[in-house]
């Protein structure tokens, strides 16, 4: 069994895992924190960004200054922005069987995958998860696209000119392997693929395998996934959350009696509890508009969006918000917040109760009727009319980098009567803010990130107790910044088995039974013999017949018929002959009356030694030596067989056979 | 006895003795009980069963072969007692045998009932009663009953198991008493027959190697040596001592806890305590218990008045102990020479914080608790150790936030352990709080004042964290020391406060109304404080703190109202609140915080809200507050007109209070007549009676007391009567010789006055004249009023005759019932 490790962001993971006869994707994310390295597009004009100036090497050197810009001490990308790809080489991706997504945030790479790899296979995933992650998928398509950008940069990629270029750009791995955003067509093509489960539905798998999706509680539709075979159980815990949000809970007892628990998707600020930021995030967003600013939130347009527009629902009435307008802008944002009313067998049981009354599951239905929340698909058309500051904004890409959140945050930057809350932790909120330096506007961090920490899951270990742990390498070590925290670790026992990107890793344990069905009548036939009580043994003489991963012992053919005259070849002469086999033995030989059935049989001068694993009958007049251990007995005379034969059949009258 | 009782008396003893007819309920045998006691405590109990035979016909009925209910038989058994207590009586009931049948083994003992927990409850308790003097000691050494009592330290039931040891030891005491007291010898044989058998028993208890038997013995010897001071106490104890200096020699120790509680009553015995083998094992059971067990025995030994300084030495150590360790897995130099020096981890505790999570943050929390108790003794250790502590409580809440930067294994594991613990981190905050009494090296005091404002700016506090963040701040804010020759706050302080505010901001907007509360607590107080400190003022007006408590106004929780409301009166008061804009009304106009404050006093549906503004009004009143001086007689009247409509009885109470302060400004300074009297700031008013009188009645002020004078809640009237009192006895004598009884108005006021007290509400009164006043003041029998106020409500229902006719009533009720189901 053999994990193939193809990305090495813990929260983006994208692993294969080679078991039994199937080759399975688990989660295929994609790593966007590479577009940090590019300049935001712009949705206006922005001559600022137009006028940046161009970097140029410490002599003087400007042949890359249309690729390269300048902002406050940073160096960007003058391009179209690109995303690190999951591993490509490490394993030949046409060969997998299936791909499982566990959630809406870890298949955004899914289209480089299905399309562009000769993938052939099936891909799993939950309704929700592919619906939310479509119009993800459809944001990100959209941002890109309607902001065409004529220049492609690719000089700089050059292994000796990036040498030369200043951090992190000098730093940033594989951007040989960096990809420009996929289009609609790709999406739809890949998301055709995709076969739409249930939770605890059990998908067979070649017969080799079972696969089984559970809820994770992170996300809507969101699931871990337990991948397990007759004597074989492996689970893979990939975003999960206890913490009572909207999605269904996290299904922990069905996680038991593991071999191999793959870990990945814990929190990614684990030393940020969700209820104080979001309380931080009510109190920051009132202090600013009390004061007459305005609150961007940049974020995506599903998931912690539905909680924050849940507690701002609750919290705008007590701080006398009330007539101040919150805007959320998004292509997607009208499916996105209907999607969201209709999945009720996805959500918790609080909100699930609800579709029964009949009332929406989600209170920003309320917010939307009482005009208190409006939605448009972008800052053109409906929106620039009914704009009104001060207000609250709710808008992507939280990179920073595309999306109508670039247009906010030239428009506010300069006053530091505003306030831009990052409540996405998948950004570094410095760097995502680094293109718009310098900046009065106000900067609150409370990444809100509800999945597993560490605390949570050292007690999920202890419950289902997994064999083995195996995780990314970021999970066995306190994070670099906080290096004395032993408590931002996984402690478990045995300690958890660790990966990074571009790894394989051999999982630690062997298979050592397989299921073989023995068909009825051949089961009729066999004739069981108890050696000890409760012990039954009986042989069996049959045909193994192997098909689609499924084991049949079936009866062996009927003997031949005498061979006719005729010496025409048949194909019952492939059969192998079925030899008339020695029986079995079974049973101990005890020394004291084996010694004593010896001297009966006239032989004298007998010794006996002790040895570690049994006994030596030694006689010494016949120079012969009987070697009698647990699972076999040697007879060594020098060349008298008649000797032995007599010794042997002795020694057969203590035994049993059949 | 009053005759109608001693009528009632034997119908009520033969329902008892009835068992067709149950008993409602056990608070009224308990309260015949309490009747009993005070009955025979006043007289004669022999008499009271002589004139009342009924009593001990009740008392046979129990030895009568019968299904008496348990909680009758228990009563019977428990009356007994009480009779029993007076050695005539005694005589008189054991000459019946009834004793022997009630306690002996002829009694319930042993029989079905005794498996009722309140019959032994009530055999113990009748036991306890009777024996007060010699006869009863004879009778308990011939009847068995001290086996009987043995055997019940044991019970299931704990009230009963307590019972029995308190017993043993009141027997223990009373047998010593008498012709024993004095010294007697350590031999056995010299002692009284009922001080042998129980010393002879705590003995064999002490030996046993079942640990429940050795803590029964404890607890016996714990009462007696707690309660018990004579000197033969100091011979039980050397008799018994080497018994509890074996337990010490075991391992595990055998019942730690009450093994602590038995040294520390002994140590605290003045017979005892000058006994040198005691502090030896004091001090070697301070070593031999464990951590969690010893902090109890140290903080013991430190409260002690008198013990040798090497002892107090030893227990404040361990009491430091786990403050060592954590000190010194921060790598933290324990300071300028302090007692935490010396102090090394010791390995136990160490091992004892690091074992698990509870086990850590309970013996942090039990150590900070422990320390929090001896800082205020007079008798705690010198010198004290504040900047050890200071820097340990730093530490312990730095660890508990992250923040800590570890230095060993064992710091790495604190840390991981600690880690937002929020336990440890309140048990910690109030510690640091408890320490502001004191100051420390300036360093440390800045540390604490970081750590305080990391712990008020953290998103990860929880709301009961914040709350005492708060507290400690405003402790560590008040104790903070002034510039010498300059009375404002000293720079260290201003700067603090320049970061506090802006999280001050920041949490008076928190989604968590907890939060919001507490925040405008800590502002209301800091505001009493130091509202005219120059520093504190400019800080706080170039914030929005206050536009943000009067936003707070309107908040949806109404514990926050209220807060808000005694924050706002008290920036108010001390001029801090700036007039703004309402956000209805965008530069519109002013509005005031009185409109608002009487906006809530009428509208708020809450009480909270209403008995703030009324608390913030009165105080305005009695301070002079500028808004209210600008008409004080149209504020009164509508506050009053306000606060008499109200239907909580802590706001109208609160209008009477502030009538009163109405009251003594214009009638002047009343001297000593009038507990409330609070002297106005602009100097005494003495203005002619008439004039003031016509003041009082031009805001209503008679109407109102005249109302809350039949108020339905008795406090109210209380006051109103109070107040109308103390009225009369100011303007009476000045009111001179004319009479206006008689007059019409007199006659509708006393009318209406009927109406009142009848329950009517009636319409108001309108316009009163002085006179008329006065005449219906001079009427009114206010002494007697409040002579009828003062007695308690149900003091008619709680007199014996009505117990008695209770009892039979429920009892007829009863019987009335099961006819009717026929």
């Amino acid at each position: 069994m053999k994990l193939y490790c193809l990305s090495g962001h813990p929260t983006l993971p994208c692993n294969v895992l080679k078991f039994k006869s199937t080759t399975v994707m688990l989660d295929c994310g994609l790593d966007m924190t590479s577009t940090l390295n590019f300049l935001p597009l712009p949705l206006v004009q922005s001559p600022r960004l137009s006028n940046l100036p161009g970097w140029s090497l410490k002599d003087g050197n400007a042949f890359l200054d249309k690729e390269l810009k300048e902002c406050s001490g940073h160096v960007f990308v003058d391009s179209v922005p690109e995303f690190c790809l999951p591993e490509t080489e490490l394993i030949d991706l046409s060969t997998v069987d299936v791909i499982l997504i566990s959630n809406y945030h870890c298949m955004m790479a899914l289209p480089y995958i299905t399309e562009h790899t000769g993938f052939t296979g099936m891909v799993y995933a939950t309704e929700p998860t592919v619906q939310i992650g479509r119009l993800l998928m459809e944001e990100l398509v959209n941002f890109i696209e309607r902001v065409p950008k004529a220049q492609s940069a690719s000089l700089w990629k050059n292994k000796d000119i990036q040498r030369l270029l200043p951090s992190p750009l000098k730093d940033a791995v594989e951007v040989s392997t960096w990809r420009r955003c996929y289009t609609m067509q790709e999406v739809n093509s890949a998301l055709s693929k995709i076969q739409l489960v249930g939770y605890s539905q059990k998908i067979e798998l070649f017969g080799a395998v079972q696969v089984t999706p559970l809820s994770s509680g992170y996300a809507l539709g969101s699931s871990n996934w337990i991948i397990q075979s007759h004597y074989e159980k492996v689970s893979y815990v990939s975003g999960s959350s206890l913490l009572t949000t909207h999605p269904q809970p996290m299904d922990q007892a069905s996680l038991k009696n593991s071999d191999v628990l793959i870990l990945t998707g814990l929190t990614q600020i684990p030393t940020a509890n969700p209820d104080g930021m979001v309380g931080e995030f009510c109190s920051n967003l009132a202090l600013t508009v009390r004061n007459g600013g305005n609150v961007l939130v940049p974020c995506y347009p599903s998931g912690v969006i539905y909680d924050l527009l849940e507690c701002l629902y609750q919290y705008i009435d007590s701080a006398g918000l009330s007539n101040i307008p919150f805007y959320f802008i998004s292509p997607v944002a009208n499916s996105s917040l209907e999607f969201s009313q209709i999945f009720a067998e996805w959500l918790c049981h609080n909100k699930q109760t609800k579709v029964y009354l009949p009332e929406p599951p989600f209170p920003h239905a309320e917010l939307i009727q009482t005009n208190k929340l409006k939605h448009y698909p972008s800052i053109h058309g409906d929106f620039s009319n009914d704009f009104r500051q001060p207000c609250v904004v709710f808008t992507g890409h939280p990179s920073l980098r595309f999306g109508d959140v670039v247009h906010f945050m030239e428009l506010w930057g300069k006053s530091s009567l505003n306030t831009v809350i990052f409540t996405e932790p998948d950004f570094s909120y410095l760097e995502a803010l680094a293109p718009y330096q310098p900046l009065a506007m106000k900067c609150i961090y409370c990444p809100i990130d509800t999945r597993l920490n560490f605390i949570q899951v050292s007690k999920l270990l202890k419950e289902v107790q997994p064999l083995h742990v195996v995780c990314p390498e970021q999970y066995t070590q306190p994070p670099p910044a906080q290096s004395h925290r032993m408590d931002l670790m996984i402690d478990c026992q045995p300690p958890a088995m660790s990966y990074r990107r571009a790894e394989v890793l051999a999982l630690p344990f062997k298979r050592r039974y397989e299921k073989i069905e023995i068909m009825p009548e051949l089961a009729d036939s066999l004739v069981p013999m108890e050696i000890k009580p409760g012990i039954s043994l009986a042989t069996v003489s049959a045909v193994l017949h192997t098909k689609d991963n499924k084991h049949v012992l079936q009866p062996p053919p009927r003997p031949a018929p005498p061979p006719s005259g005729k010496k025409r070849k048949r194909a019952s002469d492939d059969i192998p002959d079925c030899q008339v086999l020695k029986p079995l033995l079974s049973g101990s030989i005890p020394v004291e009356q084996f010694v004593q059935t010896l001297e009966k049989h006239g032989f004298s001068d007998i010794k006996v030694e002790d040895t570690a694993k049994g006994h030596i009958v030694l006689l010494q007049e016949a120079e012969t030596l009987i070697q009698i251990e647990e699972d076999s007995t040697h007879i060594i005379c020098d060349n008298d067989e008649m000797l032995r034969v007599r010794l042997r059949d002795l020694v057969l009258k203590f035994l049993q056979k059949f | 006895m009053d005759p109608e009782c001693s009528r009632l008396l034997p119908a009520l003893c033969s329902v008892l003795a009835d068992p067709r007819q149950p008993v409602a309920d056990d608070t009224c045998l308990e309260k015949l009980l309490d009747w009993f006691k005070t009955i025979s405590e006043a007289g004669s109990s022999l008499l009271l069963l002589q004139e009342n035979p009924c009593l001990v016909e009740l008392l046979f009925q129990v030895l009568r072969p019968q299904d008496l209910s348990a909680r009758v038989l228990s009563f019977s058994l428990r009356l007994a007692g009480i009779f029993a207590a007076q050695e005539d009586c005694f005589q008189y009931l054991e000459q019946g045998e009834l004793l022997p049948g009630l306690f002996g083994e002829a009694g319930p003992v042993g029989q079905a009932a005794w498996t009722a927990p309140t019959v032994r409850s009530g055999w113990i308790q009748g036991l306890r009663s009777l024996a007060q003097h010699p006869s009863a000691l004879h009778f308990l050494a011939d009847c068995g009953a001290l086996d009987t009592v043995f055997s019940l330290q044991g019970d299931s039931s704990l009230f009963v198991a307590s019972a029995a040891g308190q017993l043993l030891a009141h027997i223990l005491g009373l047998s010593m008493r008498g012709p024993a007291e004095g010294l007697p010898s350590l031999q056995a044989p010299d002692w009284p027959a009922c001080a042998q058998k129980i010393v002879g028993h705590l003995e064999e208890s002490l030996r046993s190697t079942a640990p429940p038997q050795v803590t029964q013995a404890l607890n016996v010897l714990t009462t007696t040596f707690g309660h018990c001071h004579s000197p033969w106490t100091r011979v039980l104890w050397e008799r018994l001592s080497p018994l509890v200096a074996c337990l010490l020699e075991e391992d595990p120790l055998p019942a730690a806890h009450s093994l602590v509680d038995l040294l520390l009553s002994v140590a605290r015995s003045p017979v005892l305590s000058s006994d040198c083998g005691l502090w030896e094992t004091l001090a070697q059971t301070l070593r031999h218990l464990s951590p969690t067990q010893a902090g109890p025995l140290a903080l013991g030994i430190l409260k002690l008045q008198d013990c040798p300084q090497a002892l107090r030495a030893q227990a404040f150590g361990v009491l430091l102990q786990p403050l060592a360790c954590v000190l010194k897995a921060a790598d933290q130099a324990p300071g300028p020479p302090g007692l935490l020096e010396g102090i090394t981890g010791d390995s136990v505790t160490v091992d004892t914080l690091l074992s698990s999570k509870s086990a850590c943050a309970g013996l942090l929390c039990r150590t900070l608790a422990h320390l929090e108790l001896l800082q205020p003794l007079p008798q705690r250790p010198s010198p004290w150790p504040q900047a050890p502590l200071l820097g340990a409580a730093v530490t312990i809440l730095q660890f508990c936030n992250g923040s800590a930067a570890p230095a060993s294994n064992v710091g790495g594991r604190l840390c991981a352990l600690l880690a937002g613990c929020v336990r440890v981190q309140r048990a910690a905050l109030d510690f640091l709080g408890t320490l502001s009494q004191e100051t420390g090296p300036q360093e440390l005091v800045t540390q604490v004042f970081s750590v305080l404002l990391e712990h008020l700016r953290s998103p990860d506090s929880s709301a009961t964290v914040l709350k005492k963040a708060f507290q400690a701040t405003l402790r560590w804010l008040l104790s903070s020391p002034k510039t010498p020759g300059c009375c404002d706050l000293d720079p260290h302080t201003q700067l603090f406060l320049r970061e506090l505010l802006p999280v001050l901001q920041k949490r008076l907007c928190s989604p968590c109304w907890e939060v919001r509360d507490s925040g405008l607590e800590f502002l209301t107080q800091v505001t009493r404080h130091w509202g005219g400190q120059a520093g504190f003022r400019h800080v706080l007006l170039t914030s929005e703190v206050p536009e943000l408590a009067e936003q707070l106004l309107r908040d949806p929780e109404s514990y926050v109202r209220a807060s808000a409301v005694t924050a706002m009166g008290q920036l108010s008061s001390q001029g801090l609140h700036a007039t703004t804009a309402s956000p209805e009304h965008p530069g519109g106009q002013q509005k005031s915080l009185l409109v608002e404050l009487l906006r809530i006093l009428s509208e708020d549906s809450e009480g909270f809200p209403r008995r703030a503004v009324m608390q913030v009004f009165t105080q305005w009143l009695r301070d002079g507050h500028a808004d209210v001086t600008e008409d004080t007689e149209r504020f009164v009247a509508r506050v009053l007109q306000a606060a008499s409509r109200d239907l909580d009885w802590e706001v109208r109470a609160q209008g009477l209070e502030l009538a009163l302060v109405f009251l003594a400004q214009t009638l002047g300074q009343p001297g000593s007549h009038c507990p409330y009297a609070v002297a106005p700031p602009q100097a005494t008013l003495h203005s002619p009676p008439a004039q003031a009188l016509q003041a009082l009645c031009r805001v209503r002020l008679f109407e109102f007391a005249f109302r809350a004078l039949f108020d339905c809640d008795r406090p109210v009237a209380q006051k109103s009567c109070d107040l109308l009192l103390f009225l009369r006895a100011r303007t009476v004598p000045h009111s001179g010789p004319q009479e206006a009884g008689g007059s019409p108005d007199v006659v509708s006021v006393e009318a209406a006055l009927q109406r009142w007290r009848a329950g009517e509400q009636g319409p108001p009164l309108g316009d009163l004249e002085p006179e008329t006043v006065l005449a219906v003041l001079r009427s009114m029998d206010l002494e007697g009023l409040r002579g009828a106020l003062a007695e308690s409500s149900d003091h008619v229902e709680e007199s014996p005759q009505s117990l008695l006719q209770d009892v039979l009533a429920a009892v007829g009720v009863l019987g009335e019932n099961q006819a009717d189901c026929y």
